[in-house]
Formats: C-alpha cells, structure tokens, sequence
C-alpha cells in the first residue's frame, strides 16, 4: 500500500497528489511515468511524473477525473492509501546538448509537462514554455511554469484568459524568427498533431510524449503500440519501454488517435456506474 | 492390464464452453490408485531422466498404490516445488509420458494426472506449515515471480537462504497469473503455491521492476550475494502486415493479461476487454489455444485457430487442443494472414467504426521441404487470398526477450535476439548473477522454466557455499 501524503485540488477536476514510495522517487526523472492501482481488483492507469521529492520519498502526480478510476482516486483523502504504484517506467526526456528549449503544453498535459521545463530549467537551457487551456477555468501550473521559463505563454482556446487561440500561433510566430534545440510537445494527440504540423513548416525537431492505453507498462502487453513512420516504412514501437517520447515526424498521429477509442463506449459506461456510486454514497 | 489410461473426468465441452471453471476435474482417490497400479515399476526409470525436474516418478506413484498420499507428495516436492501447477500445465506426451515403458504397447501411465492428483489431496488434507530449515545467513534476490523464479526461490529457501522475490506487476505468479486461463489453471492454486513459499520464509515484493526501480547492480549493493533473472517473456512479436495497428488486434499477452490478470473476465471489471463476435487467434501454440478458449468462454460466436502449417505441426499441448477442438474452436490449418482489415467509412472520417477489424485476409499454404529442424516448410498458394469475417484478432506467435535488465546491467550478455547468455549451470556472464526460463530461451514451457529455476538454485547454492 502507498500513502496519499498530500493532496491538493488545482481545478475541480484536476487534482496533485504526492505518494509516499522511495524506491520511485529515488529514481523518476521528468518525462518518465509510473502506473498505479487505486485498490485490490482495480483497473492500472499510467500517470506521468509531475515532481519528485527525494529526501521525502515522494512522487508527484496530476490526473483529470476523466473515468471511473481517477473518481475514485480523486476520493481518497491525504493520509489515504492507494494499492500499488509502480516505476519509475519509460525513458527520461533526453536534455542533453539542449541549450534553447521550447515546451508546448496542452490542457492536463501541462502537469506532465512543467517537471520537464524545470529540469531544462535546472541545467541552465533558456526555456520558452507555451501553455494552453480551453478556458480561464482550466489554466493550471501557471505560477510553476512562469518560474521555470525564461519566456511564459498561456493561450486559451476562447482568449477568456492571456491570449486567444490555440498553442500553434505563438509557436508559428516564435518559428518565423528564432530557432530551437529542440520543441517537446505535451497535450492531446490532435493537439500535438497540429503542433508537429506547424513545427514541420519550419523543419524545427520536435518531440512528443504520447501515452496511450496500457496494462503492464513494462513491455510485455504490446497494449501500448504506436505506429512509426521510418525509413519510408511503417514500424511498430511500444510507449512504455521506447517512449514515451517520440520524434513527433514519425508518429502516425491518426492512428494513435483512432487506437485511443478502442474502449469509449466501455470507459463511459463504468464512469456513469462509478458516478452513481458516489451519488448514493 | 489395462491397457488405457484412465480417463480424466472433465467438464462436458459445451458446458465449459461458457464458463471459466477449470476443465479437468481431477481423479478421484480410487481412480488414481488403479492408475498408479497400471506402473510397472521398472528398473531403468526412463521417466525420470526425461522430467526437466527429475522427479523420482515410480517412487511417487509406489506410495499412491499404497495409498500413503501425503508419501507420495513428499518424494514429489523433493524436487519439485510446483505440483499442483506442474500437474496440470506439463506437456506430460512430450516429456515423462513419452518414455513411459507401458508406453511402449499400451498407453503410458498417466504420470501428470497422478501428480495433479496428489498436490491437489494435500491441498485438501494437510494444514501443517512446512518444516523451516536453519537459516545460513546468505541473502539471494530473484527477479520475477512466475515459474523460473518461484521454483529458484523454493529450492533455495528449503536449503536455509534469505531469499526475496522482486515481481514487476501488482501479483505474483508472473504467466501463471496474467497468462494461463482460469479454466486451466485456477488462480487459487497459485496463490496456494506462492503462499507456500511465503511460510517457507521467501519474502515476495510485487510493484518492484528490475532494470527501473531497483538494477541489478543496486541489488548487490543492498546486501544479495546472488541474484536469479527470470524475468520471463518479454514483447509480444507482431507478423508486421497491414492492420495491425487496427482497433481490435490485440497480442496475445495483452488479450490474455486483460482477462486473467485484470479479471476482465468476471461481469463487473475495471479493465474492458473485446467480447463476443468472431475472432482469429493466430498462432499454434499453447498461448494460442488459451487466447482461443478464452475468447469463446468471453462469448464469442465464432473462434479460429489460423496457423500456417498442418495440424502435425502445431506445438500446443495435446491434451489442450483436443479440449479446443470438443469446445468448437475452428482450426483454419495451412493458412497465413496477410493482412487485416478494418472498417473505414469515407464519407465521415468521425464514424467511431472506423478502424473497427472487419476480417483478416489469408493466403493458403502448402507444405514443401523440410526446415533445418526437420519441420516441412509452408509455401504459400499463389493467388488463393479469402477473407474470414471477423472483429477481433489476437497475435499468439511468441515474444522476444525484455529489454529493461539487459540496458541497465553492464557485462550482462545477451544472444542476438536479445536472450541472456547462461552456461549449464544458468550462470550469466556476470558473477553472481543466473538467469532461467523464458529471459534466456525464449518462449518455453512452464516445466522448463522451473528445470532451469532449479538448475541455477543448485549453482547458487554451491557459489555461495564454496564464498
């Protein structure tokens, strides 16, 4: 079992919480994610890394209370206990040789994110980060992001909150006369579609952080496949012990997108129970 | 004499075709006694060279004719820590069966079910805890759970070490638990086994992946002066055709992991799974048949066995895909997929069926010469491409070895396809560090896996012994 040692709300439905479990903290680094199992019989979800506290013990993570599991994460108080929670998996977001940075962050995927610019931080690249939300209700991380970037901005879709549009336009702008290291894109998979797209113009690499549906987390399932476009040729690569970051040209985004909605219909079915549940409670 | 074995009572098949109850029900006390009287006891014993474990087979089978059972079980777990497992998940006709003397006129003994038959009597009748040996101080890590590493961890345990087990996923068991079915292996009988371990003083740590959060290395600086790896299979091999990527297609790893592990199988899980339909298993394996089974079970209207060669060929136990076929599964022999296809509507590219497996495409095989394993090659037809209708594919042709242990193990050497180098004796190219089961050969037997668990602990023993 692992301690809920705290927990705190950034939106109603987008919730940090830092789990007791040394073996992890001693390990994770940004871009790396772990899986963890609310209780006995649960379902296993992988949740990237937000923080790390080694002295504490302690691994940060940020979900959206999006289905029937992360309701009933989002239900266990600080002091809680959670079943499992395992990693750290996947590979670390390569830094190395980047001295010019930029992080584009979409919605939730901001709190994965935000420990990669402040690792870039960290090691002295210049970071220019670009956040964006739908709404002003749905900005989160804001304050962390502005003190881990030598540049901040925060767009949101209706402009009800810094500026309107999506995160391709300040992208497109900064493109036009300035380049970059490397630009390491984190969000929904049609949100990073358009983000390669737009950094394609320009020939700019990219990088994508993609994380699929997976069980194991460790390789053995193949749950988790990506399609890769290489060498004129379609390869297959598993997120989980490959990526989860890719370089975002050879991703085939459709794919990953349609192989997203393998169990939609499932998903909504097992919130409405779960919701129901929590209702009658 | 009798001539024939004793038939295994089983579950009538189209009863068990719908539900997830085991499918042999085992031998009752008196049959197993007259099985054990059809062994002739004879003097050359070519039973026990050719078990991966060497039981002493007609001694076991000597104390079931005197009805001393719980005799019987001891002579069995003298070595061999498994019983009830091995019993029902050994190719017995390849191994043991296959040398049996009465074997040579009439049909061999029934060795497996007699096994089965005795783990599973003391299961039922004896309480008592296992004798505790006297510790000897050393400490040994095991990497993975499933049968290498429990059979390692058993044997050293029994000879007084302190031995941890690191398991990567939320339960122990490793195959046994998220790969073979409940109908053929029920979880209850794994937990039964690893909680046997547990009071013979093994400590088991689930949520611990060797080569992430704790390496091989930092495990020697934590005070083990030996560590096994049998860490199992690895990544599910795909055939690299079109639509594979499709909604649907799912390894056979993955297919089964949802329902065992994740229980996908019971009414209410967390973990979704495809049910019902029509779906292709493609493989021959014993890993193909549980995937078949188990989709029928899950309610599928139709199941096919595709596999590119004859029947003669296919390397599944005997036993299961005799239970496969009086279940109704559809063995599409001689023939290979090509491609799979998936609905695609292009008038509305946001239709949620798009993507959907519509059929997979196969070409027909004819067997030509002879491989270098003596196996007849198949040649494809030219031309003679169908369609089977289906909505869902499971991949079941085998795994190659995890790479995670291998990139965070320095001097660890492996062979081309990625499986650790081990010399007879299962030690790598690393002191102190042994390795067994499928992180070595590939995918393998169950009974293997525990051969090689059972080599390494004896080298083990005999490295730290001689420190």
């Amino acid at each position: 079992m692992f301690k809920i040692v705290h927990r705190r709300s950034l939106r109603p439905t987008v919730t940090q919480i830092e789990v007791e479990a040394p073996l992890v903290a001693n390990k994770a680094k940004p871009g790396q994610f772990i899986i963890l199992r609310v209780d006995e019989d649960g379902e296993r979800i992988p949740l990237t890394v937000a923080g790390v506290n080694k002295e504490e013990g302690t691994v940060k993570v940020i979900f959206q209370v999006v289905g029937a599991t992360t309701t009933k994460l989002n239900h266990v108080p600080e002091g809680g206990y959670i079943q499992d929670f395992v990693g750290p998996l996947g590979n670390a977001t390569e830094t190395e040789g980047i001295k010019k940075v930029c992080i584009v962050g979409g919605g939730v995927g901001c709190a994965i994110a935000l420990p990669v610019a402040e690792e870039f931080h960290r090691i002295g690249a210049d970071v220019t980060s670009i956040i964006g939300f739908r709404n002003k209700d749905l900005v989160i991380l804001e304050d962390e992001f502005r003190a881990a970037s030598n540049r901040l901005i925060v767009m949101t879709d209706d402009g009800s909150y810094g500026r309107e549009g999506n995160c391709t336009v300040p992208l497109r702008e900064l493109l036009e006369k300035e380049k970059f290291d490397n630009i390491i894109c984190i969000g929904p998979l049609v949100m990073m579609k358009f983000t390669v797209l737009t950094a394609k113009e320009f020939n700019a690499p990219i990088t994508v952080s993609m994380s699929p549906i997976m069980i194991d987390g460790t390789g053995m399932c193949g749950g988790c496949r990506l399609t890769l476009h290489e060498d004129g040729k379609d390869i297959i690569k598993f997120a989980c012990v490959d990526g989860p970051d890719f370089d975002g040209y050879k991703v085939d985004f459709d794919n990953a997108i349609m192989r997203s909605r393998m169990y939609t219909d499932f998903e909504r079915h097992a919130y409405e129970e779960t919701c129901n549940l929590f209702k009658n409670a | 004499m009798e001539p024939k074995k004793h038939e295994m009572p089983s579950q009538a098949p189209e009863v068990r075709a719908h539900n997830f109850n085991e499918v042999a029900l085992g031998y009752s006390m008196e049959t197993a006694v007259a099985e054990a009287e059809r062994c002739l006891n004879c003097k050359n014993q070519p039973c026990v060279d050719a078990c991966p474990v060497n039981i002493s087979i007609p001694e076991f089978i000597g104390h079931i004719k005197e009805q001393d059972f719980e005799g019987a079980y001891k002579v069995i777990t003298r070595t061999s820590s498994l019983p009830a497992v091995c019993g029902r998940v050994c190719p017995q006709e390849t191994q043991c069966e296959s040398k049996c003397t009465m074997g040579i006129k009439f049909e061999p003994v029934g060795i497996g079910r007699l096994e089965r038959f005795v783990a599973d009597w003391h299961n039922e009748n004896v309480k008592a805890d296992p004798e505790l040996p006297e510790k000897n101080g050393h400490k040994v890590a095991v990497v993975g759970s499933g049968p290498s590493g429990l059979t390692c961890a058993g044997d050293l345990a029994k000879k007084g070490y302190d031995v941890t087990v690191y398991e990567a996923l939320h339960k122990a068991g490793g195959v046994l638990v998220y790969g073979i079915p409940e109908f053929r292996l029920p979880k209850t009988i794994v937990a039964k086994e690893v909680d046997t371990l547990n009071k013979l003083g093994v400590t088991v740590n689930t949520d611990v992946v060797i080569g992430k959060t704790l390496t091989i290395d930092e495990l020697f600086d934590m005070g083990y002066e030996a560590v096994f790896i049998g860490s199992g299979a690895g990544l599910p091999n795909f055939m690299h055709i079109p639509g594979e990527s499709l909604k649907g297609v799912y390894s056979a790893n993955e297919f089964l992991t949802r329902s065992n592990l994740m229980k996908a199988y019971l009414d209410d899980p967390t973990t979704p799974v495809k049910k019902g339909g029509n779906v292709a298993v493609v493989g021959g394996g014993n890993v193909a048949m549980d995937a078949a089974r188990t989709a029928l079970r899950l309610g599928a209207d139709n199941v096919y066995i595709v596999y590119r060669r004859s029947m003669e060929e296919l390397p599944a136990r005997k036993e299961e895909v005799e239970h496969a076929e009086e279940e109704g599964i559809q063995f599409k022999l001689l023939n290979n997929p090509v491609e799979i296809i998936g609905y695609d509507n292009p008038e509305d590219k946001k239709d949620p069926r798009n993507g959907d497996v519509t059929a997979i495409r196969c070409i027909r095989m004819e067997l030509g010469e002879p491989d270098a394993k003596g196996r007849r090659r198949p040649v494809p037809v030219e031309g003679s491409e169908f369609d089977i209708p289906v909505d869902t594919v499971v991949i079941a042709i085998g795994t190659s070895p995890n790479p995670l242990i291998k990139n965070t193990t320095k001097g660890l050497e492996v062979n081309e396809k990625g499986g650790i180098i081990v010399n007879e004796y299962g030690l790598t190219s690393r002191e102190g560090v042994y390795a067994g089961g499928d992180a070595v050969t590939g995918a393998a037997t169950v009974i293997s896996a525990m051969g090689a668990g059972k080599t390494a602990a004896a080298a083990i023993d005999g490295y730290l012994s001689a420190k």
